[in-house]
């Protein structure tokens, strides 16, 4: 088996009669992105072996064909959030996507996430990102006093639930390149910090709520959520983020006519 | 624009939309119901002159109509042109106040 490269043949490495499952080889094209923003895809071609995920696919490619190539990761069981990028067109955590699901006929096309700015190759600058996550006020704040007892919060209370619906979120930024209004809007918080500031409104511990609701309202804000869901469709943790900018929005509207906004 | 008002504003939007959509189910339907042979003037006039009711809707449609298209044309001035901030804040203003003036001066012409 071999791998076809633009500059080089390389030797695959696996083991004799790898397959794509069904007991045949399957030769895969995969373009990825190389550079920074002005880059250009560029073609590797690859034998698909059984159950490869598409970090899986990088990884190879990084460590057998050429390992100039950059890209993030960690985990690589879903948990952390770094290796989300572009495959055919849609956000996707990459390390718990099999090829297989998302290969067309025979290609896949891996890019770096979109709406922030590509430092090489398949990296991005993730800055932006969390910087929008500290101006959404998405970190806890502690009451007046020091606490003298554990907080009792009960799972049933309805306050706990809609923090347990919004809490798994990884960071990873799917639903953030997957956002039409972030594409258009560069001050937009965006899906992920929004959903943040939701958990924490709800958090009956959190002193910082009034400051919050001012930070999510606005232009920028919960109130630029058009509803059209792709972070819903794509959040790879199956969350709910435009759930929890409606909740924003009604919180937000409560707060502006009591003139707490 | 202050957050409060930018809120308030988008709730104005959303209220005046539940508004419109049960003025606008009216208005067409009327329309639809009462034209007989073509719609004339004289048949509108004929059936609005006078009639506080429907001086009294049409106020109401109009107004709403005023809020809604402009907060509207606002947002998507915002979003998608260069056209932002104050001056998209002018241009929602202008057409709001044309919105009522000639939907108003309609409504008051009819009553007679």
């Amino acid at each position: 088996m071999s791998v076809v490269h633009p500059v080089a043949t390389v030797a695959n490495g696996g083991a004799p009669g790898s397959t794509g499952g069904d007991g045949t080889n399957h030769k895969l094209d995969v373009s990825i992105w190389r550079g920074g923003k002005n880059g250009r895809f560029v073609s590797y071609g690859i034998t698909l072996r059984e159950s490869q995920t598409v970090l899986d696919v990088v990884t190879y490619i990084q460590r057998h064909v050429d390992s100039t190539l950059s890209y993030r990761f960690s985990c690589r069981v879903g948990m952390c959030g770094s290796c989300a990028m572009t495959v055919n067109g849609v956000s996707r955590w990459t390390c718990r996507t099999h090829v297989s699901e998302v290969v067309k006929d025979g290609r896949l096309e891996i890019a770096p996430l979109s709406g922030l700015e590509v430092v090489k190759d398949l990296s991005v600058d993730m800055t932006g990102f969390f910087e929008k996550w500290t101006r959404a006020k998405g970190a806890f704040v502690p009451g007046p006093g020091p606490s003298r007892d554990f907080a009792v919060v009960s799972p049933d209370s309805p306050q706990r639930r809609k923090v347990d619906a919004a809490i798994e979120c990884i960071g990873c930024g799917v639903c953030y390149a997957a956002c039409d209004v972030v594409s258009w809007n560069d001050d937009y918080l965006g899906p992920a910090a929004l959903n943040r500031a939701w958990t924490l409104y709800n958090d009956v511990r959190d002193a910082g709520n009034d400051k919050r609701l001012a930070a999510v309202a606005g232009n920028v804000g919960c109130l630029s959520c058009h509803s059209q869901q792709s972070c819903v469709k794509w959040c790879p943790k199956h969350l709910n983020p435009t759930a929890s900018i409606a909740g924003l929005k009604r919180a937000t509207v409560k707060a502006a006519l009591a003139g707490r906004l | 624009m202050k957050v409060r008002t930018e809120t308030l504003l988008w709730l104005a939007q959303r209220l005046s939309a539940m508004v419109l959509v049960v003025g606008a189910i009216v208005h067409v339907s009327t329309n639809i119901y009462a034209v007989r042979g073509g719609l004339t003037a004289a048949e509108i006039i004929d059936r609005v002159h006078g009639s506080t009711a429907w001086l009294a809707f049409y106020l109401v449609f109009a107004a709403v109509a005023a809020i809604h298209g402009p907060l509207g044309l606002r947002t998507v001035l915002n979003e998608m042109t260069p056209v932002r901030g104050r001056a998209a804040d002018l241009v929602a203003l202008v057409l709001g106040v044309g919105i009522l003036w000639l939907g108003w001066r309609a409504a008051f012409g009819l009553f007679g």
